[in-house]
């Protein structure tokens, strides 16, 4: 499809969706179908064949509006009413709406913090388009970006404006995406490869998920744009055979990209190829690690392998390769298209651009979000979040996590980038935010995440295969009431050995949520140690055995 | 010299061989006998720990509750406590037994593998813990001496320096099943 | 000249050496004498990194490196041995020894063992941290070898020789973490493995008494490691 055809078809799709007086878009991501959305959709459909108002009203899927709390969601458009939760019975009542007015037993505040405090760029079609349909996409001006970059850009072009963006790596370290393109750019190598890291593992986090599940063209364009700028032919996507949905809408997105001319030969009439393959994980939270990764898509056992060689230089096969994540990919068709300019004017110094969270745990608007970078921790929790519900107190919040820490309420005013985050212990990770209140013990949280990392340790190397057992039996002693002072500072030197000395990422991380616990909680440890009792009520003490 | 040390050697879930590598000081046992008094052993008679001892060798790893009882009032009464040999640093093979349950242990021992008078001992054979655990793992220890047994020269290394009021650097002298 | 330019001077703990550009440390620190301590690591090969013993500081380097994969490059300042070096390589010791069940007293190798030596090496006189007392099998399936999984430190240099050397791959792992375990074949026993050739490589380079030849008894079992680098030179200079 060269550019003409391109922006004729985007016009055609928007003029054929403006013929419509309404459009009602369901939510069909993962939280709104376990919710019963699928039926719902079906309901809607239904009955607005019955009444005959097809031809003025479209019913259509769409993805996730974030506060998948109050699911099933949905909105009608373009008077822009988001309704939830919905159950079939509604549906009649809806369609009624659509001539008598809004259904406001049904109504979802959409001026709400919640949603006017978000900045949406990589979600920005969420909700907006079906994420099944290619035309849909492109009229929201899906495949301008690529088709630009391959007809007028140089890919020395492309990795200016990306390097000029500031944008940095979404899957936690955010290493600066510019230089890591150009490392790969430079590369000298026949063959190069681009990945796409959809291996989301951290307990809680689901901000990957429905990218891929809402928006899958955006990442397939995104890797296409990379693979231009760098000189790859061939991508992978990888993904956790956990998301059964989004391996369907990925599957479904790279067939209609291939027809459409968007993958392949000579893509938008250029010289340029590439092609995408799926790769789906086995379950293996470290195949989230790079080098694990690429051993996984290689067909081997997910380990990592000491860098350097970085997979930059040497990555799969042994070629160059460049790795980022699903929601670094989400990034960059929105750059090219409204300019670097425009996308560093959001955020910090530093870090620019938005993050997407998944926000859980004890807050009242528990759902995905996407803010500026800069926003703090205070207005994500109270305004966003809503607050801790039933007006308990807030105790902390942790962010990135089983490599993250907890950060506690005092620190809350703190504005939310990679250099603020890491100097407070914690980091930005892939996006799990986690807040935490009084009915939750620290050291029983510090526990969780020390056994998550004991269960996932690949087994490889020394200090993370035995040192995350040998923390998570100290952890688990402390939460018995059974441990010493002396087993405290056990704990502590077994956190510095294995955070020194760990290969990979996954065991050089583990003992962050117990270090950050320790940092700000310790009286809580002290309570478990020295007064055998559990402050939050959480830990079963047991007798306390003199010893 | 004005005043002996006052040692003593305690045995507890251990096979005796640290006390024969002990004895295999052979000689060197006279000298030491001006320099100690053994106040306490298996080697000789009294029945009661004494009170303030200045070094204890302890054999053996802490597998029932005699031993535990034993073990913390040793602890109590010595300035420098030494784990002699392996079952005491390690567990050793008395620690083997860690896999199974104490159950299926005792049912082994006195009613499997016994011809005559298959019975649960009630008196006199003290009460196994659940796990058998090296002596660091219960009470605080100062030195530890490794190997199966450990060779009398470094027994003999260990206590001289600690006469003199030295901890033992055994570094490259013994190691883990000698 | 040509070659001049692939060799590189650098500081091995306050020693001028100089190297092959292709060299790692740990062979350059070895051939000039200095000893750094390594278990998955073994001459013939490849290194995975993995035992964490051979660590090693580099001047300009928030990161310590294993020796065994870090290539010189000219001017490198590397230290071999600090406080912190023997702490971390201690505790990493220490948590080996605590993890499996290594009774060094009544092991087949006893005396003859890498895992045992370099406690001694380092003064290691007990371990500070729990011994967890996993519970792991022995295969005595094979006719002429047993592998005895508690005297397993994960190494894989039984996985390499058998797929790099022997070219059978009879071995592999199973399972994450703690749990991992060397198999045969996919996980069938010994004795019944259609691929292993029964050449015994696996048993001479095993570091500890975790494979062994039947009918050795305690401390019998010493290895043969020279027949590795010796076969891999024979195979490079044909």
């Amino acid at each position: 499809m060269t550019p003409e055809e391109l922006n004729k078809l985007a016009a055609t799709t928007r003029k054929h969706q403006q013929q419509f007086a309404h459009q009602i878009n369901v939510c069909v991501g993962t939280g709104c179908q376990s919710s019963g959305s699928a039926a719902v959709l079906e309901a809607l459909t239904g009955e607005v064949k019955k009444t005959g108002a097809q031809s003025s009203c479209l019913v259509r899927g769409s993805g996730c509006r974030g506060m998948c709390a109050s699911g099933p969601l949905l909105s009608v458009d373009p008077e822009g009413v988001l309704y939830g939760p919905v159950t079939v019975e509604d549906a009649p009542d809806l369609v009624r709406s659509l001539s008598e007015g809004k259904l406001t037993r049904l109504v979802c505040e959409s001026d709400s913090p919640f949603f006017t405090r978000q900045c949406r760029v990589v979600l920005e079609n969420a909700g907006r388009i079906d994420p099944e349909r290619i035309q849909d996409y492109i009229a929201m001006e899906g495949y301008s970006a690529l088709a630009r970059v391959v007809t007028e850009m140089s890919p020395g072009e492309v990795l200016e404006e990306i390097t000029r963006s500031g944008l940095r790596g979404r899957g936690g370290a955010g290493y600066p995406t510019g230089l890591k393109w150009s490392t790969v750019a430079k590369a000298r190598s026949e063959q190069k490869y681009v990945i796409c890291n959809g291996d989301e593992g951290d307990p809680g986090a689901f901000m990957d998920r429905s990218v891929m599940e809402d928006d899958p063209h955006r990442i397939i364009e995104g890797m296409a744009i990379a693979a231009y700028a760098v000189g790859a032919k061939q991508g992978y996507i990888y993904v956790r055979a956990e998301y059964p949905l989004a391996i369907k809408r990925l599957k479904n997105a790279l067939a209609q990209a291939k027809r459409d001319g968007f993958l392949g030969d000579g893509i938008c009439g250029s010289s340029f190829s590439f092609t995408v393959d799926l790769r789906l994980g086995a379950g293996a939270f470290v195949c989230g690690e790079e080098t694990a990764l690429i051993a996984s898509v290689e067909g081997r056992r997910g380990m990592p392998r000491p860098r350097p060689p970085y997979p930059a230089v040497a990555g799969l096969w042994g070629k160059p390769t460049l790795i980022n994540n699903v929601e670094t990919f989400g990034n960059i068709q929105s750059i090219i298209r409204k300019g670097a300019d425009w996308f560093a004017t959001i955020g910090t110094e530093r870090s620019k651009g938005t993050k997407v969270f998944a926000l859980t745990g004890r807050v009242a608007n528990s759902g995905l979000i996407e803010v500026p970078m800069g926003i703090t921790l205070r207005e994500i929790v109270y305004e966003i979040g809503g607050g801790i519900p039933e007006g308990r107190r807030c105790k902390g919040v942790q962010t990135g996590g089983p490599s993250g820490g907890c950060i506690p309420e005092a620190l809350l005013d703190r504005p939310v980038d990679y250099e603020s985050l890491a100097e407070l212990g914690s980091i930005m990770g892939s996006g799990g935010m986690i807040v935490i209140d009084e009915t939750s013990c620290m050291v029983d949280v510090a526990k969780y995440f020390m056994e998550f990392c004991m269960t996932e340790s690949c087994g490889k190397c020394v200090p993370c295969r035995t040192g995350t057992s040998q923390m998570h039996d100290l952890l688990h002693k402390i939460t018995e009431g059974e441990a010493s002072l002396d087993d405290l500072d056990l704990l502590q030197e077994l956190c510095e050995v294995v955070r020194n000395t760990s290969l990979c990422g996954l065991g050089q991380s583990a003992p962050n949520p117990v270090l950050s616990t320790l940092r700000y909680f310790k009286d809580e440890y002290m309570a478990h140690i020295v007064d055998k009792q559990c402050p939050a009520g959480v830990c079963q003490m047991r007798h306390a055995v003199e010893v | 010299m004005t005043t002996k040390a006052k040692v003593a050697t305690v045995w507890l879930d251990g096979c005796s061989g640290c006390h024969m590598s002990f004895l295999d000081m052979d000689e060197r046992l006279v000298g030491l006998a001006d320099k100690i008094e053994l106040v306490y052993s298996p080697l000789v008679d009294n029945k009661v720990f004494p009170d303030d001892v200045d070094v204890t060798l302890v054999e053996g790893a802490v597998s029932s509750e005699d031993d535990l009882a034993k073990i913390r009032k040793v602890r109590a009464h010595t300035k420098v406590l030494v784990s002699l040999g392996d079952c005491a640093v390690t567990g050793n093979v008395p620690a083997m037994r860690n896999h199974f349950d104490t159950i299926d242990v005792t049912n082994r021992a006195y009613f499997e593998n016994a011809a005559l008078q298959q019975q649960l001992p009630c008196e006199v054979v003290p009460k196994l813990l659940d796990r058998v655990r090296p002596v660091h793992e219960v009470v605080k220890v100062d030195v530890h001496i490794p190997g199966c047994p450990p060779p009398a020269d470094v027994i003999h290394f260990a206590v001289a320096e600690m006469l003199e009021g030295r901890l033992p650097d055994l570094t490259g002298k013994t190691r883990f099943g000698m | 000249m040509a070659s001049a330019a692939h060799v590189v001077t650098l500081t091995i703990d306050g020693r001028d050496v100089s190297a092959n550009a292709d060299d790692t440390v740990l062979e350059v620190a070895r051939e000039n004498g200095i000893f750094i301590p390594r278990l998955c690591n073994i001459d013939g090969l490849t290194p995975v990194g993995a035992c964490r013993l051979c660590l090693i500081e580099i001047k300009g380097s928030p990161k310590l490196v294993p020796a065994c994969v870090a290539k010189v490059t000219e001017g490198m300042e590397v230290t071999t041995k600090s406080e912190r070096l023997d702490r971390y390589r201690r505790v990493i010791l220490e948590m080996l020894f605590a993890e499996r069940n290594h009774i060094c007293s009544v092991c087949v190798s006893n005396g003859h063992c890498e895992l045992q030596a370099l406690a001694l090496d380092i003064g290691m006189t007990h371990v500070r941290v729990p011994y967890r007392y996993l519970r792991v099998g022995i295969d005595a399936s094979h006719d002429r070898f047993i592998v005895d999984h508690n005297r397993c430190v994960l190494c894989t240099r039984c996985v390499r020789v058998c797929d790099e050397i022997e070219g059978a791959h009879t071995w592999d792992l199973l399972g994450r973490g703690t749990n991992s375990r060397v198999i045969t074949d996919l996980h069938q026993p010994w004795g019944e493995s259609d691929t292993c050739t029964s050449c015994g490589k696996c048993v001479n380079v095993c570091p500890t008494g975790a494979l062994s030849i039947k009918g050795h008894s305690v401390a019998e079992m010493s290895k043969r490691k020279q027949f590795l680098p010796y076969l891999t030179l024979m195979r490079t200079e044909k």
